[in-house]
């Protein structure tokens, strides 16, 4: 069986390590007509806007909106939770398109810059229930989503409390302090919505790949025909050199 | 688990103790890992920036003139104004970097307390220390680096850059030596791969890289850090050459704000970074795009050569 991973932009090279680790083909996804190849998708990290971009340019999101709509397993991280989300804040001036579907709120760059990245031992009950493994997961965020509301077909897989978020910035601007002043509760950093997955973090940054398998059992037909497969990806293989990755921080 | 990734085999020691805790190497090359297959813009304005989101760039570079300018107006180029700095930052959500002059830290400090995304060290600006560069370990802000070999990258590396930029020669228009770079890099790591064991400590001696760094190289076949290529891109075609090279992304710096119309051009330069390895998509980008920047001819001898300022 084969995933396809959009390869716009961003870290859908390390999505597909993460793949390979468990015995299954990434597939790159750069044209609409790909899509019709895979029966499911990763939506990398990376910048969303960059990405929504590219998608506009080449005229990719109504095939995404229509794989989405197939129920169809979609999996977002960080920049691909933005895109499925129903609603973004905290977007660029003018907006960006998104795919929807996902009934939540996202703020981007919700932590702030990148001197607010950070990362952290995270519960994830219901993965670790499904998957073994130790009871939290080592959560990357890279400037990093948060959902602020979901709606009630909206499954929460994990959370952050904001306060120690707090801790990781010393320096003081004035973005920061509004933050503290919403950042009381915690933030949801991890959804399910039917066939959707969607999460701020980057599980393709670690080397634990439960997320990735927890994603793979929400496919269907794994294990199944791979005949059309096997004529898909770069039309132009000539020109690829074979990728090496990399490291993966343990 | 805090920093104990491959690269920071001297994570815990000496160097690296106080900006361990707060900021892990994982995190600080975490961001280069998402800028991947993007390409970032040198901006000299707000409005240059807001041009560079709209067109794609995945993050763009502050500073206060493009290196064409600084060649053709001369002077200390230094690091840009923080004012200017921090307008950039508001009008655009994409990854804000800043350069900041080779080994001068309290410039780096005033870009950290700025709290944009990444510091470049970069030749371009002059010099502010022939010897040294800056510890950037004592920094929770992750550091991008330039080269032109193998044996500079994983010095800076060990210095504490998270990421590697082949150093090419800004503000030229000219590719031929970003691609000199780029191959010597890539041609380095493809002999270290098949090198015996045992003649990795002269190699390390050779290239002058630290020894553990040349050993992690030679497991990867790559560098351990995201490798991006700059200096000289000016087209379409350049953007997509470093790609098929081997590069994980492009800096832009002149070739776009210099040339007819750079919207069009930095879009079209955003998708032959995406589409490196399809011509026809190549072909169709490149299309109409206007003038390109007239750029210099690096045989004349009166050209000062950037790349050599520092080792």
């Amino acid at each position: 069986m084969a995933v396809g991973v959009l390869a716009l932009q961003g870290s859908f090279n390390e999505h597909i390590a993460a793949l390979r680790r468990l015995g299954v083909k990434g597939i790159e996804i750069r044209k609409a007509e790909q899509l019709q190849s895979v029966s499911s998708l990763i939506i990398p990290g990376g910048e969303s806007t960059t990405m929504a971009k590219l998608a506009e340019f080449h005229n990719l999101f109504p095939a995404l909106r229509e794989f989405v709509k197939m129920g169809k397993p979609v999996w977002g991280t960080c920049a691909g939770l933005i895109f499925l989300a129903d609603k973004a804040v905290g977007q660029k001036t003018g907006g960006q398109e998104l795919i929807g579907g996902l009934d939540c709120t996202v703020h981007r760059n919700f932590f702030g810059s990148q001197i607010q990245s950070f990362e952290t031992e995270l519960a994830i009950p219901e993965v670790a229930a499904k998957e073994g493994g130790p009871p939290t997961f080592r959560a990357v965020f890279i400037r990093a989503p948060a959902i602020l509301e979901v709606g009630p077909d909206v499954e929460i897989l994990a959370d952050v409390p904001a306060s120690s978020v707090i801790t990781v910035s010393s320096h003081s601007s004035t973005e920061e302090q509004l933050e503290s002043a919403e950042s009381e509760q915690k933030v949801i950093v991890a959804v399910k919505q039917g066939n959707m997955l969607a999460t701020a973090f980057h599980p393709e940054l670690t080397a634990d790949t439960r997320w990735h398998s927890y994603f793979l059992k929400m496919v269907p037909e794994f294990g199944g025909t791979s005949s059309i497969i096997t004529t898909t990806g770069e039309g132009s293989s000539f020109y690829e050199r074979p990728k090496i990755d990399l490291p993966v921080f343990q | 688990m805090s920093g104990s990734g491959v690269v920071t085999v001297y994570g815990n020691g000496a160097i690296a103790e106080t900006a361990a805790k707060q900021s892990p190497f994982s995190v600080k090359v975490g961001l280069a890992q998402m800028l991947r297959g993007g390409v970032i813009m040198d901006v000299v304005t707000a409005e240059q920036a807001r041009i560079a989101e709209e067109a794609g760039a995945c993050a763009v570079m502050a500073l206060e003139r493009v290196p064409a300018d600084i060649r053709a107006q001369g002077g200390v180029a230094r690091m840009s104004d923080p004012q200017l700095i921090k307008e950039i930052k508001q009008a655009v959500t994409i990854p804000v970097m800043a350069k900041a002059r080779i080994g001068h830290f309290v410039e780096a400090q005033i870009l950290e307390a700025l709290g944009i995304d990444y510091v470049d060290e970069s030749e371009v600006l002059t010099l502010a220390d022939e010897e040294n560069h800056i510890n950037k370990h004592n920094f929770r802000i992750p550091f991008v680096c330039g080269c032109r070999n193998l044996g500079e990258a994983l010095r800076r590396i060990r210095e504490g850059a998270a990421m590697i930029r082949t150093k090419g020669e800004a503000g030229t228009g000219n590719v031929i030596e970003a691609v000199r770079h780029v191959r010597s890099v890539m041609g380095d790591i493809r002999v270290l791969r098949n090198m015996d064991d045992d003649e990795v400590f002269t190699f390390a001696k050779k290239i002058q890289a630290p020894y553990d760094l040349v050993m992690q190289t030679k497991q990867l076949g790559r560098l351990p850090v995201v490798q991006f290529a700059a200096g000289g891109v000016a087209t379409p075609a350049d953007a997509a050459l470093m790609m098929q090279l081997g590069c994980d992304g492009v800096f832009v710096g002149s070739g776009i704000f210099k040339s007819g119309d750079p919207a069009r051009r930095a879009r079209a330069i955003v998708q032959a970074v995406t589409h490196y390895s399809d011509p026809e998509v190549l072909a169709e980008v490149s299309c109409g795009l206007g003038e390109a920047m007239v750029g210099i001819n690096l045989n004349d001898a009166k050209v000062e050569r950037y790349a050599n300022r520092s080792e």
